[in-house]
């Protein structure tokens, strides 16, 4: 399959999270700590984001970034122009609310199409908070576009595909894909750049693009938690551990201490 | 929707407190929603007045969810060797089945396969669906998926299986989304609900602050990516009876739109942190590459490989595939031994459910003796090889 576009068109879809440092289980009441949660960009779609943008630079064309979420969501939006991303979407609406993968995908999916055609969509391999890794595979198929999980490497860009490396457990694979596609990264693929002065006053005046649940089109059937086939039933502090020992004695006499306490492991 | 039932709230701010995303606040006496909800349901679980209610969960349930029968995992084999956590799969798929009163089936997707399917069904299979075809020789995700999305539309399990890998994770959801089935990723525990009989998933979320259970309640098949390490595999047993039944690929499964040119094999050492039994890992306290032999030695005498921190990746140490962490990979080894590690969140979020956890820090304040069951405050060019020499006088005598 060949390119049907003018120029270049890369779509990347970024999520705001917590940030980990502020989700803390507080060690006395056994719950969620959550005083001043700062939101941030997703950090694997930082490295989705600037692989966006080297492509560009490279091959020509324009970048947009997609979020769905709550209107604070838009801060990781500037942010991603203010790294040399072109344009901006978000789409939200309180109906999104509660959104499991299958849905984020179908809205997502919906999303790109209100967009228009693309020859490259990315994504990072996965959101910190939920940890899934399951957006980018599903969106790839609601599209009916191959795709390419883990892509540690960008090893030849053409304006017709790709030559990937995709990080596997033992190891890597090569693989060659033409566009339409969608990668999902993971952080070896390159260092993101600090933003720019002049992508920061560009950050702060664009205009981003809102669509909402009937904008896109969207089934209230499958958006939400009405659309979402999983259902969190039951939240729960991990098990504490219990094992902590105190090794006394000089440091000789505390490795033989911890020597004997790992007796089973040797 | 989160309901608040204003009548019932007493305003004591328990949600406020909990609610993971900041989405909640007490203004005037009761709480209010805000935009960053996600029905998570943290709040509804902490509010003693049963002031909160989730609304219109769930799509009205499909009729036939009955029809949907078996327990199925998918039998992961690559480069000639089946991945262990297949096995431990149908350990835990085993205990799944028996509950239902269900068979146990496993998928084989591959080239060359030989052996392999009469050990699944050693290890608990009672069915094993060989699709063995020279084509298959390298995983790509879409004749994987293709394959497992049609043999799961013709058999129809209740539930499906696979490991939390590299490969699981990468094509098992492009098959859910297909199905339209529930996917929970990276499992750690899996149980029957006795009251309908429905997969209670559980899983870690957050870097592993708190743990979630997940149904999928009106959808099927059940689906679950589960993490390596966590289940237990049955014993071989030679002595057990099952079916292999061969299954044609067509040729439109097999047509895939990306390419393999090569696949490559890391031979610098095992790189597969996930499956290790025991973790060294080192961080920037080993000062530079060299302090890594150090952490091989250690991770050779006690069988195990070497993981890293993320600040050791970046500084050129060590390869990416060895971290751990937030942005790296999450180990649940049976031992772990952090060396010249702080023990920063987004470090800890992807070891913290390790069976042990040892740590080696000249800084007693580090923040990972906060997670390590024993710790020793001191040098570890100094510690590691005594360590090192007491592991090996203990073994000789
Ligand atoms: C978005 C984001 C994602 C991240 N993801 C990850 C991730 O996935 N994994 C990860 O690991 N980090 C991650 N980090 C980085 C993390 O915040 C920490 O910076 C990192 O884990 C620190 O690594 P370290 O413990 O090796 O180094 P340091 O924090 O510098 O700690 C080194 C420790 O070594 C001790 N030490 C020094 N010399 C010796 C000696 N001779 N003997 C004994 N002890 C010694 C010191 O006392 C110190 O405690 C992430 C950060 C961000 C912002
Ligand atoms: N709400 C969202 N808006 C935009 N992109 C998203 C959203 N959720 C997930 N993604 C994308 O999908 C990737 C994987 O997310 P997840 O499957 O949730 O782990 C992320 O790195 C994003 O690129």
């Amino acid at each position: 399959m060949g390119r049907e576009l003018d120029a270049m068109k890369i779509i990347v879809c970024v999520k705001q999270v917590p940030d980990a440092k502020d989700v803390r289980l507080d060690p006395k009441t056994n719950t969620l700590a959550r005083e001043g949660v700062q939101s941030i960009m997703n950090p694997y779609d930082q490295h989705a984001v600037e692989e966006a943008v080297r492509l560009k630079e490279l091959l020509g064309g324009e970048v947009t970034v997609l979020s769905m979420g709550p209107p604070q969501a838009e801060e990781v939006l500037r942010q991603a122009i203010s790294c040399g991303v072109d344009h901006a979407v978000l789409v939200s609406d309180r109906a999104f609310a509660g959104a499991d993968t299958w849905a984020t995908s179908y809205t997502l999916a919906k999303a790109v199409n209100v967009i228009g055609p693309f020859d490259l969509l990315l994504c990072g391999k996965q959101a910190i908070d939920g940890d899934t890794a399951q957006v980018g595979p599903g969106l790839a198929m609601r599209l009916q576009i191959p795709y390419v999980t883990c892509v540690q490497k960008v090893r030849q860009a053409t304006d017709s595909g790709l030559i990937l490396e995709r990080m596997m457990d033992d190891g890597y694979d090569v693989l060659a894909v033409d566009f339409p596609a969608l990668l999902t990264v993971v952080k070896d693929i390159n260092e993101p750049r600090i933003p720019s002065l002049k992508g920061k006053m560009r950050a702060k005046k664009v205009e981003i693009r809102r669509l909402s649940a009937a904008d896109i089109g969207a089934d209230p059937a499958c958006i939400g938690l009405p659309g979402s086939p999983t259902q969190v039933v039951k939240v729960f502090p991990p098990e504490a551990r219990c094992k902590r020992a105190v090794f006394t004695g000089s440091l000789d006499e505390q490795i033989v201490q911890l020597v004997d306490s790992l007796q089973s492991y040797l | 929707m989160l309901i608040i039932d204003t009548e019932l709230c007493i305003g004591c701010g328990a949600c406020e407190s909990n609610c993971p995303f900041g989405a909640i606040t007490v203004v005037d006496s009761w709480a209010v929603v805000g935009d960053g909800c996600t029905l998570c349901g943290t709040c509804v679980e902490v509010c003693d007045p049963g002031a909160l209610k989730i609304e219109g969960a769930g799509k009205d349930a499909p009729l036939d969810l009955a029809s949907w029968s078996g327990v199925w995992v998918y039998g992961e084999f690559r480069r000639g060797t089946l991945a262990p956590v297949s096995l431990e799969l149908l350990g835990i798929g085993r205990k799944l089945a028996d509950t239902r009163n269900v068979p146990l089936a496993a998928v084989l997707i591959g080239s060359e396969t030989g052996e392999v399917a009469s050990q699944l069904i050693a290890h608990g299979a009672d069915t094993v669906y060989r699709i063995d075809d020279p084509a298959l020789a390298h995983f790509t995700d879409e004749a994987y998926g293709a394959i497992l999305t049609s043999l799961i539309r013709q058999h129809k399990p209740e539930i499906v299986l696979a490991g939390a890998t590299a490969i699981g994770r990468s094509f098992i959801p492009g098959v859910a989304t297909t199905l339209g089935a529930g996917l929970t990723a990276d499992c750690t525990q899996l149980a029957i609900r006795d009251e309908d009989g429905a997969l209670l998933q559980t899983r870690p979320a957050f870097g592993g602050n708190i743990m979630a259970t997940i149904v999928c309640p009106n959808s099927r098949p059940q689906m679950s990516t589960v993490r390596p390490k966590v289940m237990k595999a049955l014993v071989f047993d030679g002595e057990r009876q099952g079916e292999i039944v061969e299954v044609k690929p067509t040729p439109e499964q097999l047509a895939t739109r990306v390419r393999v040119i090569e696949s490559v094999v890391s031979e610098q050492d095992n790189v597969n942190i996930q499956e290790a039994d025991i973790l060294v890992a080192g961080g920037r306290g080993l000062d530079n590459a060299q302090g890594f032999t150090l952490m091989r030695e250690l991770a050779d005498s006690l069988g195990g490989a070497v993981a890293a921190t993320r600040a050791a990746v970046d500084a050129g140490w060590i390869s990416y595939p060895h971290q751990v962490g937030q942005t790296g990979k999450t180990v649940a080894p049976k031992l772990y031994i952090a060396c010249g590690i702080s023990g920063a969140v987004q470090h800890v979020a992807g070891m913290q459910s390790a069976e042990t956890i040892v740590a080696i820090n000249r800084d007693k304040n580090a923040s990972i003796f906060d997670v390590a069951d024993f710790g020793l405050v001191g040098d570890l060019f100094e510690i590691v090889p005594k360590l090192l020499t007491q592991i090996e006088a203990r073994r000789k005598s």
